[in-house]
Protein backbone atom coordinates (compact mmCIF):
# COMPACT_ATOMS: atom_id res chain seq x y z
CA UNK A 1 0.00 0.00 0.00
CA UNK A 2 2.83 2.54 0.99
CA UNK A 3 4.33 2.41 -2.63
CA UNK A 4 3.43 4.35 -5.24
CA UNK A 5 3.09 3.51 -8.59
CA UNK A 6 1.10 5.85 -11.29
CA UNK A 7 0.21 5.15 -14.69
CA UNK A 8 -1.14 7.21 -17.51
CA UNK A 9 -1.96 5.78 -21.27
CA UNK A 10 -1.44 8.49 -23.67
CA UNK A 11 -1.93 8.76 -27.21
CA UNK A 12 0.92 6.61 -28.81
CA UNK A 13 2.92 5.67 -25.44
CA UNK A 14 2.21 4.62 -22.22
CA UNK A 15 4.15 6.70 -18.83
CA UNK A 16 4.10 4.77 -15.60
CA UNK A 17 5.81 6.59 -12.38
CA UNK A 18 6.63 4.89 -9.47
CA UNK A 19 8.79 5.82 -6.05
CA UNK A 20 12.21 4.91 -5.47
CA UNK A 21 11.75 3.84 -1.70
CA UNK A 22 13.29 0.83 -0.12
CA UNK A 23 11.58 0.41 2.80
CA UNK A 24 10.22 -1.96 5.70
CA UNK A 25 8.55 -0.91 9.08
CA UNK A 26 10.71 1.76 10.75
CA UNK A 27 13.50 1.48 8.43
CA UNK A 28 14.37 2.57 4.79
CA UNK A 29 16.57 0.77 2.96
CA UNK A 30 17.31 2.67 -0.02
CA UNK A 31 15.80 5.73 -1.60
CA UNK A 32 17.12 4.56 -4.96
CA UNK A 33 15.54 1.55 -6.11
CA UNK A 34 14.18 1.03 -9.68
CA UNK A 35 10.54 -0.65 -9.12
CA UNK A 36 9.76 0.00 -12.63
CA UNK A 37 10.86 -3.67 -14.47
CA UNK A 38 11.14 -3.95 -18.28
CA UNK A 39 9.62 -7.47 -19.57
CA UNK A 40 10.30 -7.16 -23.42
CA UNK A 41 11.40 -4.55 -25.38
CA UNK A 42 7.87 -2.87 -25.83
CA UNK A 43 6.36 -3.51 -22.38
CA UNK A 44 7.20 -2.41 -18.54
CA UNK A 45 5.63 -3.02 -15.38
CA UNK A 46 5.21 -0.91 -12.26
CA UNK A 47 5.23 -2.93 -9.32
CA UNK A 48 4.38 -1.96 -5.45
CA UNK A 49 5.00 -4.15 -2.59
CA UNK A 50 7.53 -6.44 -0.85
CA UNK A 51 10.52 -6.19 -2.19
CA UNK A 52 10.84 -10.04 -2.35
CA UNK A 53 7.87 -10.65 -4.30
CA UNK A 54 8.72 -7.85 -6.41
CA UNK A 55 11.90 -9.23 -7.81
CA UNK A 56 10.83 -12.42 -7.47
CA UNK A 57 7.54 -12.07 -9.52
CA UNK A 58 9.07 -9.97 -12.31
CA UNK A 59 12.15 -12.25 -13.02
CA UNK A 60 9.84 -14.84 -13.30
CA UNK A 61 7.39 -13.16 -15.88
CA UNK A 62 10.86 -11.61 -17.98
CA UNK A 63 12.19 -14.39 -18.04
CA UNK A 64 9.03 -16.80 -19.28
CA UNK A 65 8.38 -14.18 -21.63
CA UNK A 66 11.47 -14.58 -23.26
CA UNK A 67 11.68 -18.17 -23.04
CA UNK A 68 8.17 -17.90 -24.88
CA UNK A 69 9.78 -15.40 -27.68
CA UNK A 70 13.40 -18.09 -27.70
CA UNK A 71 10.92 -21.18 -28.29
CA UNK A 72 8.71 -20.07 -31.13
CA UNK A 73 10.99 -18.43 -33.53
CA UNK A 74 10.84 -14.87 -31.96
CA UNK A 75 6.82 -14.48 -32.43
CA UNK A 76 6.76 -11.32 -29.53
CA UNK A 77 3.65 -11.88 -27.17
CA UNK A 78 0.73 -8.84 -27.74
CA UNK A 79 0.46 -6.66 -24.08
CA UNK A 80 -2.55 -8.45 -23.78
CA UNK A 81 -1.41 -11.70 -23.78
CA UNK A 82 1.58 -10.47 -21.66
CA UNK A 83 -0.96 -9.38 -19.20
CA UNK A 84 -2.89 -12.39 -18.81
CA UNK A 85 -0.14 -14.46 -18.36
CA UNK A 86 1.05 -12.26 -15.48
CA UNK A 87 -2.85 -12.60 -14.43
CA UNK A 88 -3.06 -16.56 -14.64
CA UNK A 89 0.40 -16.48 -12.86
CA UNK A 90 -0.61 -14.41 -9.77
CA UNK A 91 -3.85 -16.37 -9.73
CA UNK A 92 -2.39 -19.78 -9.42
CA UNK A 93 -0.25 -18.58 -6.99
CA UNK A 94 -3.06 -17.12 -4.94
CA UNK A 95 -4.47 -20.29 -3.69
CA UNK A 96 -0.77 -21.72 -2.95
CA UNK A 97 1.34 -18.66 -2.19
CA UNK A 98 0.39 -15.46 -3.09
CA UNK A 99 2.39 -12.70 -4.09
CA UNK A 100 1.96 -9.31 -2.90
CA UNK A 101 2.70 -7.47 -5.52
CA UNK A 102 -0.61 -4.74 -7.62
CA UNK A 103 1.35 -3.69 -10.83
CA UNK A 104 0.36 -1.50 -13.37
CA UNK A 105 1.67 -2.87 -16.66
CA UNK A 106 2.39 -0.49 -19.55
CA UNK A 107 3.02 -1.81 -23.23
CA UNK A 108 2.86 -0.48 -26.96
CA UNK A 109 1.15 -3.11 -29.50
CA UNK A 110 3.37 -3.08 -32.36
CA UNK A 111 1.03 -4.96 -34.35
CA UNK A 112 -1.94 -3.30 -33.24
CA UNK A 113 -0.06 0.29 -33.08
CA UNK A 114 -1.71 1.41 -30.15
CA UNK A 115 -0.38 1.97 -26.63
CA UNK A 116 -2.72 -0.51 -23.67
CA UNK A 117 -2.06 -0.24 -19.88
CA UNK A 118 -3.00 -2.60 -17.49
CA UNK A 119 -4.46 -2.47 -13.51
CA UNK A 120 -3.66 -5.77 -11.60
CA UNK A 121 -4.31 -5.74 -8.11
CA UNK A 122 -2.44 -8.81 -5.78
CA UNK A 123 -5.54 -10.95 -5.92
CA UNK A 124 -4.89 -10.81 -10.04
CA UNK A 125 -7.94 -9.09 -10.91
CA UNK A 126 -7.09 -7.56 -14.50
CA UNK A 127 -8.36 -4.74 -16.05
CA UNK A 128 -7.42 -2.67 -18.67
CA UNK A 129 -7.23 1.20 -18.13
CA UNK A 130 -6.56 4.89 -19.63
CA UNK A 131 -5.17 5.76 -16.52
CA UNK A 132 -4.73 5.01 -12.44
CA UNK A 133 -2.70 4.64 -9.18
CA UNK A 134 -1.75 1.53 -6.97
CA UNK A 135 -1.02 2.08 -3.46
CA UNK A 136 -2.38 4.76 -0.94
CA UNK A 137 -1.33 7.32 -4.04
CA UNK A 138 -4.15 6.62 -5.49
CA UNK A 139 -6.27 8.33 -2.84
CA UNK A 140 -4.48 11.57 -3.87
CA UNK A 141 -3.68 11.25 -7.68
CA UNK A 142 -6.93 9.46 -9.00
CA UNK A 143 -9.42 12.38 -9.09
CA UNK A 144 -6.15 14.74 -9.96
CA UNK A 145 -6.30 12.19 -13.13
CA UNK A 146 -9.72 11.76 -13.39
CA UNK A 147 -10.22 15.78 -13.84
CA UNK A 148 -7.22 16.50 -16.26
CA UNK A 149 -7.25 13.18 -18.37
CA UNK A 150 -8.92 13.38 -22.19
CA UNK A 151 -8.94 11.16 -24.41
CA UNK A 152 -6.10 11.94 -27.34
CA UNK A 153 -3.99 13.42 -25.04
CA UNK A 154 -0.55 14.24 -26.17
CA UNK A 155 2.72 13.11 -24.43
CA UNK A 156 3.42 16.80 -22.97
CA UNK A 157 -0.36 16.46 -21.53
CA UNK A 158 0.50 12.97 -19.72
CA UNK A 159 3.67 14.17 -18.72
CA UNK A 160 2.41 17.52 -16.93
CA UNK A 161 -0.34 15.38 -15.14
CA UNK A 162 1.99 12.65 -13.73
CA UNK A 163 4.23 15.39 -12.61
CA UNK A 164 1.33 17.34 -10.79
CA UNK A 165 0.53 14.04 -9.27
CA UNK A 166 3.91 13.66 -7.66
CA UNK A 167 3.62 17.69 -6.27
CA UNK A 168 0.23 16.32 -4.81
CA UNK A 169 2.17 13.34 -3.38
CA UNK A 170 4.66 15.56 -2.13
CA UNK A 171 2.83 18.03 -0.63
CA UNK A 172 0.10 15.98 1.08
CA UNK A 173 0.99 12.57 1.40
CA UNK A 174 2.60 11.26 5.29
CA UNK A 175 5.15 8.93 4.04
CA UNK A 176 8.30 10.97 2.58
CA UNK A 177 9.13 9.63 -1.38
CA UNK A 178 11.55 12.08 -1.88
CA UNK A 179 12.87 10.04 -5.55
CA UNK A 180 10.51 9.11 -8.37
CA UNK A 181 11.62 7.16 -11.62
CA UNK A 182 9.27 7.86 -14.77
CA UNK A 183 9.56 5.36 -17.66
CA UNK A 184 7.81 5.68 -21.20
CA UNK A 185 7.44 3.24 -23.85
CA UNK A 186 6.06 3.77 -26.98
CA UNK A 187 7.11 2.44 -30.43
CA UNK A 188 10.40 3.33 -29.91
CA UNK A 189 10.48 0.42 -26.42
CA UNK A 190 10.80 1.28 -23.11
CA UNK A 191 13.55 4.13 -21.94
CA UNK A 192 13.60 6.34 -18.65
CA UNK A 193 12.35 9.76 -18.63
CA UNK A 194 13.69 10.72 -15.55
CA UNK A 195 14.77 9.92 -12.62
CA UNK A 196 15.08 11.10 -9.20
CA UNK A 197 18.26 8.97 -7.80
CA UNK A 198 20.60 7.06 -10.02
CA UNK A 199 19.38 3.30 -9.11
CA UNK A 200 22.72 2.05 -10.38
CA UNK A 201 24.56 4.24 -7.77
CA UNK A 202 25.24 1.92 -5.16
CA UNK B 1 -15.90 -6.70 4.67
CA UNK B 2 -17.09 -9.71 3.52
CA UNK B 3 -15.45 -11.13 0.59
CA UNK B 4 -17.73 -11.83 -1.37
CA UNK B 5 -18.22 -7.89 -1.51
CA UNK B 6 -14.44 -7.07 -1.84
CA UNK B 7 -15.00 -5.52 -6.01
CA UNK B 8 -18.85 -5.13 -5.73
CA UNK B 9 -21.29 -6.82 -8.23
CA UNK B 10 -25.13 -6.68 -9.18
CA UNK B 11 -26.36 -8.96 -12.11
CA UNK B 12 -30.42 -9.85 -12.97
CA UNK B 13 -31.36 -12.26 -15.49
CA UNK B 14 -34.95 -12.35 -16.75
CA UNK B 15 -37.35 -14.53 -18.98
CA UNK B 16 -39.41 -13.12 -21.49
CA UNK B 17 -41.77 -14.78 -24.51
CA UNK B 18 -39.25 -16.47 -26.07
CA UNK B 19 -36.16 -14.39 -24.94
CA UNK B 20 -33.61 -13.82 -21.94
CA UNK B 21 -32.09 -10.78 -20.86
CA UNK B 22 -29.26 -10.47 -18.68
CA UNK B 23 -27.79 -6.71 -17.20
CA UNK B 24 -24.98 -6.28 -15.28
CA UNK B 25 -23.69 -3.27 -13.92
CA UNK B 26 -19.67 -2.33 -14.58
CA UNK B 27 -18.17 -1.09 -11.57
CA UNK B 28 -15.05 -2.96 -10.53
CA UNK B 29 -13.95 -1.79 -7.13
CA UNK B 30 -11.39 -2.03 -4.35
CA UNK B 31 -13.25 -1.67 -1.18
CA UNK B 32 -14.25 1.98 -1.05
CA UNK B 33 -11.69 2.78 -4.34
CA UNK B 34 -13.83 2.74 -7.65
CA UNK B 35 -10.62 1.56 -9.82
CA UNK B 36 -12.69 1.61 -13.31
CA UNK B 37 -16.23 1.91 -14.94
CA UNK B 38 -16.29 -1.07 -17.61
CA UNK B 39 -15.76 -4.02 -15.95
CA UNK B 40 -17.35 -7.19 -17.83
CA UNK B 41 -19.39 -9.53 -15.49
CA UNK B 42 -21.31 -11.39 -18.23
CA UNK B 43 -19.69 -13.33 -21.19
CA UNK B 44 -21.43 -14.31 -24.00
CA UNK B 45 -19.76 -17.81 -23.95
CA UNK B 46 -22.05 -19.20 -27.31
CA UNK B 47 -24.55 -17.72 -29.51
CA UNK B 48 -27.47 -17.67 -27.17
CA UNK B 49 -26.18 -18.25 -23.82
CA UNK B 50 -24.23 -15.79 -21.36
CA UNK B 51 -23.02 -16.53 -18.30
CA UNK B 52 -22.92 -13.93 -15.33
CA UNK B 53 -20.38 -14.01 -12.73
CA UNK B 54 -20.85 -11.99 -9.58
CA UNK B 55 -18.46 -12.18 -6.87
CA UNK B 56 -14.41 -11.50 -6.74
CA UNK B 57 -13.63 -10.27 -9.07
CA UNK B 58 -9.93 -12.16 -9.63
CA UNK B 59 -12.20 -15.41 -9.27
CA UNK B 60 -15.03 -14.27 -12.15
CA UNK B 61 -12.12 -14.02 -14.41
CA UNK B 62 -10.43 -17.50 -13.44
CA UNK B 63 -13.92 -18.82 -13.79
CA UNK B 64 -14.39 -17.11 -16.91
CA UNK B 65 -11.14 -18.54 -18.05
CA UNK B 66 -12.18 -22.48 -17.10
CA UNK B 67 -15.55 -22.37 -18.33
CA UNK B 68 -14.22 -20.87 -21.84
CA UNK B 69 -11.97 -24.17 -21.85
CA UNK B 70 -14.10 -26.45 -20.72
CA UNK B 71 -16.75 -25.46 -23.19
CA UNK B 72 -14.40 -25.38 -26.12
CA UNK B 73 -13.02 -28.98 -25.40
CA UNK B 74 -17.19 -29.91 -25.11
CA UNK B 75 -17.67 -27.98 -28.59
CA UNK B 76 -14.40 -30.14 -30.12
CA UNK B 77 -15.72 -33.57 -28.96
CA UNK B 78 -19.38 -33.19 -29.08
CA UNK B 79 -19.13 -31.01 -32.38
CA UNK B 80 -22.79 -29.35 -30.97
CA UNK B 81 -22.93 -25.94 -28.88
CA UNK B 82 -23.60 -27.15 -25.01
CA UNK B 83 -27.05 -26.42 -23.92
CA UNK B 84 -27.81 -24.42 -20.94
CA UNK B 85 -28.57 -26.80 -18.36
CA UNK B 86 -25.20 -28.67 -19.10
CA UNK B 87 -23.19 -25.58 -19.20
CA UNK B 88 -25.21 -25.15 -15.21
CA UNK B 89 -24.38 -28.46 -14.14
CA UNK B 90 -20.94 -28.07 -15.07
CA UNK B 91 -20.65 -25.16 -13.58
CA UNK B 92 -22.32 -26.75 -10.67
CA UNK B 93 -19.47 -29.02 -10.35
CA UNK B 94 -16.43 -26.90 -10.99
CA UNK B 95 -17.59 -24.75 -8.01
CA UNK B 96 -17.66 -27.91 -5.42
CA UNK B 97 -14.64 -29.24 -6.64
CA UNK B 98 -13.48 -26.63 -4.62
CA UNK B 99 -15.94 -27.19 -1.72
CA UNK B 100 -12.94 -26.49 0.86
CA UNK B 101 -11.69 -23.77 -0.55
CA UNK B 102 -14.10 -22.17 -2.88
CA UNK B 103 -14.36 -19.45 -6.00
CA UNK B 104 -16.06 -16.13 -4.25
CA UNK B 105 -18.49 -16.13 -7.20
CA UNK B 106 -22.12 -16.77 -7.45
CA UNK B 107 -22.82 -17.47 -11.43
CA UNK B 108 -26.25 -16.51 -13.39
CA UNK B 109 -27.02 -18.97 -16.42
CA UNK B 110 -28.92 -17.37 -18.40
CA UNK B 111 -29.67 -18.42 -22.47
CA UNK B 112 -32.54 -20.54 -24.78
CA UNK B 113 -32.52 -23.91 -25.40
CA UNK B 114 -32.22 -25.82 -28.09
CA UNK B 115 -36.24 -25.20 -28.43
CA UNK B 116 -35.83 -21.46 -28.28
CA UNK B 117 -36.92 -21.59 -24.54
CA UNK B 118 -35.51 -19.53 -21.78
CA UNK B 119 -33.16 -20.94 -19.54
CA UNK B 120 -32.38 -19.45 -16.05
CA UNK B 121 -30.10 -20.55 -13.03
CA UNK B 122 -28.13 -19.22 -10.27
CA UNK B 123 -25.95 -20.51 -7.90
CA UNK B 124 -24.27 -20.11 -4.47
CA UNK B 125 -20.70 -19.75 -4.31
CA UNK B 126 -19.87 -23.77 -3.95
CA UNK B 127 -22.17 -24.96 -6.93
CA UNK B 128 -25.79 -25.26 -5.52
CA UNK B 129 -28.18 -24.34 -8.07
CA UNK B 130 -31.39 -23.36 -9.01
CA UNK B 131 -33.93 -22.93 -12.16
CA UNK B 132 -36.13 -19.95 -12.47
CA UNK B 133 -38.91 -19.00 -14.53
CA UNK B 134 -39.11 -15.79 -14.08
CA UNK B 135 -35.71 -13.75 -13.00
CA UNK B 136 -32.70 -14.54 -10.91
CA UNK B 137 -29.78 -12.63 -9.34
CA UNK B 138 -26.51 -12.55 -7.98
CA UNK B 139 -24.35 -9.83 -6.26
CA UNK B 140 -24.27 -7.20 -3.67
CA UNK B 141 -27.68 -5.63 -3.46
CA UNK B 142 -29.87 -9.24 -4.30
CA UNK B 143 -32.41 -7.50 -1.61
CA UNK B 144 -32.79 -4.48 -3.64
CA UNK B 145 -32.72 -6.77 -6.86
CA UNK B 146 -35.25 -9.27 -5.60
CA UNK B 147 -37.75 -5.87 -4.59
CA UNK B 148 -37.36 -4.84 -8.03
CA UNK B 149 -37.93 -7.59 -10.12
CA UNK B 150 -40.63 -8.65 -8.33
CA UNK B 151 -42.15 -5.55 -8.91
CA UNK B 152 -41.51 -4.70 -12.27
CA UNK B 153 -41.77 -8.57 -13.82
CA UNK B 154 -44.59 -10.01 -15.81
CA UNK B 155 -44.62 -12.89 -17.56
CA UNK B 156 -44.08 -12.96 -21.34
CA UNK B 157 -42.28 -9.92 -21.77
CA UNK B 158 -41.30 -9.05 -25.61
CA UNK B 159 -37.93 -8.20 -26.02
CA UNK B 160 -38.24 -4.41 -26.05
CA UNK B 161 -40.40 -4.89 -22.61
CA UNK B 162 -38.05 -7.14 -21.28
CA UNK B 163 -35.31 -4.74 -22.01
CA UNK B 164 -37.18 -2.09 -19.66
CA UNK B 165 -37.71 -4.37 -17.37
CA UNK B 166 -34.29 -5.28 -16.35
CA UNK B 167 -32.94 -1.95 -17.09
CA UNK B 168 -34.91 -0.43 -14.49
CA UNK B 169 -34.65 -2.75 -11.95
CA UNK B 170 -31.07 -2.86 -12.42
CA UNK B 171 -30.71 0.88 -12.28
CA UNK B 172 -32.92 1.54 -9.38
CA UNK B 173 -31.20 -1.59 -6.95
CA UNK B 174 -27.28 -0.26 -7.59
CA UNK B 175 -28.76 3.51 -7.30
CA UNK B 176 -28.87 2.39 -3.47
CA UNK B 177 -25.93 -0.01 -3.00
CA UNK B 178 -22.43 1.80 -2.21
CA UNK B 179 -20.44 -1.59 -3.65
CA UNK B 180 -22.39 -1.65 -7.22
CA UNK B 181 -23.57 0.68 -9.64
CA UNK B 182 -21.42 2.96 -12.03
CA UNK B 183 -23.38 2.33 -15.33
CA UNK B 184 -25.06 -0.96 -16.88
CA UNK B 185 -24.94 -3.08 -19.82
CA UNK B 186 -27.52 -5.43 -21.00
CA UNK B 187 -28.08 -8.02 -23.30
CA UNK B 188 -31.66 -9.39 -24.80
CA UNK B 189 -30.82 -13.15 -26.19
CA UNK B 190 -33.99 -14.08 -28.99
CA UNK B 191 -33.25 -16.68 -31.25
CA UNK B 192 -32.52 -14.47 -34.06
CA UNK B 193 -29.34 -12.93 -32.41
CA UNK B 194 -27.93 -10.43 -29.37
CA UNK B 195 -28.83 -6.97 -28.97
CA UNK B 196 -26.67 -5.14 -26.38
CA UNK B 197 -27.44 -1.92 -25.10
CA UNK B 198 -25.48 0.01 -22.54
CA UNK B 199 -27.15 1.86 -19.51
CA UNK B 200 -26.79 5.15 -18.37
CA UNK B 201 -26.59 5.97 -14.74
CA UNK B 202 -25.46 7.70 -11.69
CA UNK B 203 -21.51 7.55 -11.68
CA UNK B 204 -21.55 7.30 -7.87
Amino acid sequence: MSDTVLGIQYDGGVLIACDQSNARSILLYQTNIDKIKELTSHTMMGVSGPNCDLVNFTEYIEKNLNLYELENDGTKLSTKAQANFCRNTLATALRKGPYQVDVLLGGYDTVKKQAELYFMDHLAALQKVSYNAQGYAAYFCLSIMDRDYIKGLGYDDALEIMNKCIKALHKRFLLSQPNFIIKIVDKDGVRVVSVGADPADT
Amino acid sequence: MSIMSYNGSAIIAMAGKDCVGIAADRRLGIQLKTVSTDFTKTFQMQPKLFVGLAGLATDVQTLHNLLEFRMSLFKLREERDMPPEVVNNLLSTLLYEKRFGPYFVEPIVAGLDEDNKPFLSCMDLIGSSVKANDFVVSGTCTGNMFGMCEALYRPDLNPDELFEALAQSLLSSVDRDAMSGWGGVVHIITKDGVMTKELKGRMD
